[in-house]
């Protein structure tokens, strides 16, 4: 089996994987991180929405073996200590989950699309670049605000890119 | 998914001779490949993953012609200064495939090998008069295209990069299926000199041009002149999503838009 190292969160991690296994069961399952998701397996949902050398991607739709030498965040990499990252902070604030399966990939997504756009994007970019990311119980209406206001945060503190 | 050997080869050569044993396939972005393998609906024994391989990279403007890399993301093409100011209405499809996440992964070489029949680069290419530049020869994006999911790519023959000549006008409108963000009809108009193309994708099986609109447009390149033309429901798509007639009629609204936009 080929032995695969990543940096994920920060830290170093490898494991012996079969060349089938999935970036979101490495994490999962080797590395025992569940608060990546998976949602539907089938590329849709978003839920399983991690950050690979500073993209994000769907991590049930990429092989683990695909990224030997890559650095990976999770939503476990984000918080710093007790701190929550500005983007967690503002979906709790606003109420920007309910059952919370979704929250981890949308709050990745979210992290990505204001690294990506800068300052703080308006109503209708968060709603477009929310397209492969789905909530069940939301109506996304509080996703938008909280990440309005995760964006207007991250600029305050600085904390822009999450890698 | 069945198991499969994993190889991540340097150059060309060496994927394609990896190629040659057994039921191997290429994977690029994988967008399409593994949610495929998953369902079981493909099982290579082998994948080829041409990440690795630095001559499939790269987008630059040679003289009038566009050259993009096989291995170029959505996302890459999307946010190039070089596409947007060379032909902004690629650079506008690239960033409005599937959504950021498929976009930080796919590939343009990934999207017209597969060559689904509502994707949105079949359009682009056929579209824009491309060349589709192989590991064994240069194909027009005429010939390319030949069939649902099918292309005049051989066994084992590795798309490169693809060629676009510069367009003096270009849009593409595309009327999208809410739950895929495919297209349920998309029109790539371009006008170059006097030879005007106008290429359909999601509405038949395969992509294909429209000869009445672009007659029409080659004497006045205005939405105007799309008057009374429209395509025929007979061969075109009947699904879930839409019928023929309203996907016939969606033809004429999108390639008037495309024009308007161009
Ligand atoms: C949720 C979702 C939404 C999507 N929405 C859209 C959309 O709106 N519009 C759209 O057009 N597409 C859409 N796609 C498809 C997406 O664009 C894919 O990325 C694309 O179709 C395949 O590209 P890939 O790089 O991922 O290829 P892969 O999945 O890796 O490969 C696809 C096929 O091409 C072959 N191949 C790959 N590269 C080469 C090469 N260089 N030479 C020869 N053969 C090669 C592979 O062997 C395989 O058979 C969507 C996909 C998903 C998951
Ligand atoms: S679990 Fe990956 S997109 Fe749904
Ligand atoms: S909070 Fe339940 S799916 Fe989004």
């Amino acid at each position: 089996m080929p032995k695969v190292t990543m940096t994920v969160n920060g830290k170093a991690a490898s494991a012996d994987v079969e060349p089938r296994t999935l970036l979101v069961d490495f994490l999962r399952q080797h590395l025992r991180l569940t608060g990546t998701h998976v949602g539907c397996d089938t590329s849709q949902c978003g839920a399983c929405v991690v950050h690979v050398n500073g993209r994000a991607i769907k991590a049930c739709t990429s092989l683990a073996v695909q990224w030997d030498g890559a650095s990976v965040t999770t939503i476990e990499g984000l918080a710093s200590g007790d701190a929550l990252h500005p983007m967690q902070e503002a979906f709790r604030e606003h109420h920007g989950l309910q059952c919370g399966f979704c929250t981890p990939g949308m709050i990745m997504a979210a992290v990505d699309l204001v690294n990506r756009h800068g300052g703080v994007p308006d109503e209708a970019t968060i709603r477009r670049e929310l397209e492969g990311n789905m909530c069940r119980c939301t109506g996304y209406h509080n996703i938008v605000k909280a990440i309005g206001a995760g964006a207007s945060a991250m600029q305050g503190s600085g904390k822009v890119a999450a890698e | 998914m069945y198991e499969f050997a994993y190889h991540r080869p340097n150059s060309i050569r060496k994927a394609s001779s990896l190629s040659a044993s057994g039921e191997a396939k290429f994977l690029a972005g994988g967008q399409t490949l593994l949610p495929t393998m998953k369902q079981r609906l493909a099982s290579p024994d082998a994948l080829i993953d041409l990440a690795g391989i630095e001559a499939l990279q790269g987008i630059e403007l040679k003289g009038r012609t566009l050259h993009i890399g096989a291995m170029s993301r959505h996302a890459d093409v999307a946010s190039s200064a070089v596409v947007r100011e060379a032909i902004p209405a690629l650079a506008a499809l690239a960033g409005d495939i599937g959504d950021p996440h498929v976009r930080a992964m796919g590939t343009i070489g990934g999207s017209i090998a597969n060559n689904d029949p509502a994707a949105d680069y079949p359009a682009a290419c056929l579209g824009l008069g491309a060349t589709i530049v192989t590991n064994k020869r240069r194909i027009s994006a005429d010939d390319f295209f030949t069939d649902m999911f099918e292309t005049a790519l051989e066994e084992g023959e590795i798309i490169t990069k693809v060629l676009f000549p510069l367009p003096r006008r270009s849009a593409y409108a595309k009327f999208d299926n809410p739950a895929s963000r495919y297209a349920l009809v998309g029109v790539f108009v371009s006008k170059r000199g006097r030879d005007v193309r106008v290429a359909v994708t999601g509405a038949g099986p395969c992509v294909f041009r429209v000869a009445a609109m672009e007659d029409a447009l080659s004497k006045r390149f205005a939405a105007k002149s799309l008057d009374g033309i429209s395509v025929a429901a007979g061969d075109l798509n009947s699904d879930i999503h839409a019928s023929a007639d309203y996907r016939a009629h969606l033809v004429g609204v999108m390639a008037r838009r495309a024009v308007a936009a161009a």
